[in-house]
């Protein structure tokens, strides 16, 4: 099998379980993002494909050998830490060199690909720059390349971003990714932004309580949510529970009502899914709570019988409501989700 | 009174007090007869002079350097592995050794001299000069232990993580990495080690007191038998190696946070 | 790297050598004078070995007894000074900008790095009568003629704070120095002059510090040895004084040994009596 797989993969420590007999494979050349809050257990897991965690069960095979017992140091994976971890020392062309000067890469082959590499980045010149002298964006140029300079068989990446400020952040997910499908690189990038995992994957791992909850395809993801964990922490949705307001769904949309109770779960649809009409012309008759206008998109909270829903438009489709106008909703069947529990 | 006058005058009292004795022993330390008056009469350096010229002060010099120089050194052997070691592996009991390496430094110096003084008799080695060099490093290894201690809880791990993604294996890493990431608090151990080294008394004098002068001792046994400008003028030679010493490792590394100070950040 | 605990005896190795010198050269000479401490005197050799208690009781005495009330009299009053100096001297050195600090910091090593023989000299030249400061006072018109300040207690007490006034400083700085300013600048805020702030904010959020610290500068000037011989008068002789007398000139190693141990077990205890201190400092942070 080609690729990477994880076969019932687990993590304790003492009495916690960090990651939770997670599987996965993942095909050469796809770029996955693993998603998930803080403590979800992807950091872990992806230390553990470093192996710089030893799994306490399960195994981790590569191109179908099994790499589990192989020291960090022979796996010849390429890895940007959340710090970056450029050494301090060494100047820009020495990090990037410091992998080939432990193959015992030649001088004359080290400085020719120290430069092919600063080209990659755009940091030509740069070589003999101490690391401190450089911006945060650069910084992150250098650890992308160092851990590129042996074009290695596997590209992990922990929360590579996160220092950085919003707009160089999104110009980065661009760059890494465009770089990511011009050198072909099994990539694997750890997050907690789900904006950045949109952005860059091929295929999203989003994990909570240290198991994977969904994996697929971003825009799947997006529209087809595994349960109501994904959901809510991919983009921003709407979650009825049948219960509270079972007597109302029922009446309008009969057959997904039963579909979600007998699920036992709940009903999720994206705000920009919803429609809001004159009072009257919907669903539901409801009142505006609410409004919470950001100039580009406009947020409008509606209160139906005691639950809020929560519609996006844009300015230009309607004129705004204002808190206390009633207003019907309604909420277009095709995107209705039904979630288990 | 502001803050600010406040500030300047206990300054100006403390640095006087601090500062007070070593004026006057420099002030002697020029006088041109050999008498203890101040303010001086004369000015003369020849008394800095016959610390080298001096057979006795010259031995003595060099006694005090050489011992300074080997336990220091043999300090900083001792507790570069342990605080590596301590460092690198989760091994709690290991402690005890951390305990044992700064025990000798808080106990009150007697005991410690007393110590060495029993066992160097009960091995009959009592007297030998290298006696005092061990001696020396088990009593000041606290310093080294303490910076290299310090130095390494200030290596980010995922420095070392990241060379051995990088294919470099644990020698490597040590060789590549923590060693020059550590090099400027070797230097300060052992530096804290000579120059504390360098000025120790009681130790040298219950180790080797009757076989071999170190300046100390030998500032010591002359004071017995009166008074000689040499003594201010070791003694002021001493205060500037120290004062040298520390400001080299000022102007090279961070003191405050070596004193226990977070990082340095206010400026 | 996986930071985990040694396996083979190749992940020993590094602790081997620091392990072996700190036993032989810490704990055996240690065991060894605390053996001693139950031999008997050899006049001829250093002792010979015998199990008596008569080394501790002769310890007992009341001439003993003195000098050990003595010793720790002197050091409570060196401890008490030096804290009351160090603390706000300390504060006020944390407010300064980074290069003053650094530059006192330089000075204040420089000082205890300091023999104690040297500082002993230092002191006996500055009070005495042909080159003291009494000089300047005549030289002022203040005083008739120079007088000799020492040998007697003032001059002891006066070079054991010189001595332990930096190590005071260092111990205190770095909790001096972590202090959260926005504390002081909360009191500020809230009307309290800098004085005030300092006594009701600083003062008691360090209370603990200084209870450490002044058992700390105890058990450091317990030690000194030199200044009481250099600046005193025979009554002024400490403990670490009587024990190296006994060791070297009386030869009585036996005698010597068994106050050392009893100067160990004081101090012990005090250092624990600091770890107690400094482990409820922690809880209640």
């Amino acid at each position: 099998m080609s690729g990477l797989a994880l076969q019932d993969v687990s993590k304790r420590f003492g009495d916690f379980t960090a990651v939770d007999n997670v599987s996965l494979s993942i095909p050469h050349g796809t770029f996955v993002c693993m998603l998930g809050p803080s403590g979800c257990g992807k950091t872990t897991l992806l230390r553990m494909i470093a192996g710089l965690e030893e799994p306490s069960t399960g195994t981790i095979l590569l191109d179908g050998t099994d790499i589990t017992p192989i020291p960090t140091h022979k796996r010849d994976f390429g890895m940007v830490f959340q710090s970056l971890a450029l050494f301090p020392h060494l100047n820009v062309g020495d990090n990037i060199a410091y992998p080939l000067r432990i193959r015992g890469v030649g001088k004359a082959e080290q400085k020719k690909r120290v430069a092919e590499l600063l080209d990659m980045i755009s940091l030509q010149g740069y070589a003999e720059r101490p690391v401190a002298k450089l911006s945060g964006g650069q910084r992150q140029r250098v650890a992308i390349a160092r851990a590129l300079a042996l074009s290695p068989k596997l590209f992990l990446l922990d929360e590579p971003l996160s220092a950085l400020d919003a707009k160089l952040r999104e110009a980065m997910q661009v760059e890494l990714r465009q770089l990511q499908q011009k050198l072909g690189i099994t990539t694997i990038v750890v997050t907690h932004d789900q904006r950045e995992a949109m952005t860059m994957a091929d295929l999203v791992v989003v994990m909570g309580e240290g198991r994977i909850r969904q994996a697929a395809p971003p825009v799947e993801i997006y529209r087809k949510p595994a349960d109501a964990f994904v959901a809510d922490f991919i983009g921003s949705t709407n979650l009825l529970s049948v219960g509270a307001d079972g007597a109302l769904l029922g009446r309008a949309m009969p057959s997904l009502a039963m579909a979600t109770r007998s699920a036992g779960g709940k009903l999720s649809i994206r705000p920009e899914d919803v429609q809001l009409v004159a009072a009257g012309s919907g669903m539901f008759a409801g009142t505006v709570s609410f409004v919470r206008d950001l100039g580009g998109t406009i947020e409008t909270f509606v209160d139906v019988g005691g639950t809020t829903v929560v519609a996006i438009s844009t300015p230009r489709e309607r004129t705004p409501f204002k808190a206390g106008d009633p207003v019907d909703v309604t909420l277009p069947l095709e995107s209705c989700v039904v979630l288990k529990g | 009174m502001s803050a600010a006058t406040l500030r300047r005058i206990v300054f100006l009292l403390v640095a006087l007090f601090l500062a007070g004795p070593l004026i006057v022993v420099a002030g002697v330390s020029v006088n041109e007869k050999q008498s203890l008056i101040f303010p001086p009469e004369g000015f003369s350096l020849a008394w800095y002079g016959q610390i080298f010229t001096d057979p006795g002060w010259r031995s003595a010099l060099v006694n005090s350097l050489t011992l300074a120089a080997a336990s220091a050194a043999l300090a900083v052997m001792i507790a570069m592995p342990l605080a590596w070691f301590l460092w690198r592996r989760i091994a709690p009991w290991a402690r005890i050794f951390q305990l044992l390496g700064v025990a000798p430094f808080i106990l009150p110096p007697v005991i410690t001299a007393l110590g060495f003084l029993t066992f160097w008799a009960t091995v009959g080695a009592y007297g030998q000069p290298w006696t005092a060099a061990i001696s020396h490093a088990i009593f000041f290894v606290t310093l080294p232990l303490v910076t290299l201690s310090l130095g390494f809880s200030s290596i980010d791990r995922s420095l070392v993580e990241a060379a051995s993604t990088m294919g470099a294996d644990d020698r490597t890493v040590l060789r590549t990495v923590v060693l020059p990431l550590i090099l400027p608090y070797v230097i300060s151990g052992y530096a804290f080690a000579f120059v504390l080294s360098l000025n120790e008394y009681i130790v040298a004098y219950m180790t080797v007191g009757f076989t071999m002068e170190t300046l100390p001792i030998k500032i010591f046994n002359a004071l017995r038998y009166g008074y000689t400008p040499t003594m201010a003028a070791v003694s002021i030679f001493f205060v500037a190696v120290a004062a040298i010493v520390f400001g080299l490792i000022a102007r090279f590394g961070d003191l405050p946070r070596l004193l226990g100070a977070l990082s340095g950040d206010r400026d | 790297m996986r930071r985990e605990p040694p396996r083979t005896l190749a992940d020993y190795a590094p602790i081997a050598f620091p392990a072996l010198m700190l036993v032989i050269f810490f704990v055996v000479p240690f065991s060894t004078m605390i053996a001693v401490s139950f031999f008997q005197r050899d006049p001829a050799g250093f002792y010979s070995p015998a199990f008596t208690f008569a080394n501790y009781e002769r310890f007992l005495s009341a001439f003993f007894g003195g000098v050990l009330g003595f010793s720790i009299m002197l050091a409570v009053m060196v401890a008490i000074v030096c804290v009351l100096v160090a603390f706000p001297f300390t504060w006020l050195l944390t407010q300064a900008s980074r290069r003053v600090q650094i530059v006192w910091l330089v000075a204040i090593l420089s000082v205890l790095s300091l023999s104690e023989v040297i500082i002993g000299f230092a002191w006996s030249t500055l009070f005495s009568r042909t080159a003291g400061i009494t000089n300047l006072l005549v030289m002022a018109g203040l005083m008739a003629e120079p007088q000799a300040l020492m040998p007697g207690f003032g001059a002891v007490l006066t070079a054991m704070v010189y001595q332990a006034l930096p190590y005071t400083v260092l111990v205190l700085y770095p909790a001096i120095v972590r202090l959260d300013p926005t504390l002081l600048e909360a009191a500020r805020t809230l009307g309290a002059s800098p004085m005030r702030a300092f006594l009701n904010v600083v003062v008691p959020a360090l209370r603990n510090t200084i209870m450490a610290t002044l058992i700390m500068v105890f058990v450091f000037a317990l030690g000194s040895y030199l200044l009481p011989q250099i600046l005193g008068r025979p009554q002024h002789w400490t403990l670490s004084v009587l024990i190296t007398d006994q060791a070297i000139y009386q030869s009585n190693m036996p005698f010597a040994a068994a106050m050392a141990v009893f100067l160990v077990l004081m101090s012990l205890a005090l250092v624990g009596l600091t770890l107690m201190v400094g482990s409820q400092r922690e809880e209640r942070t």
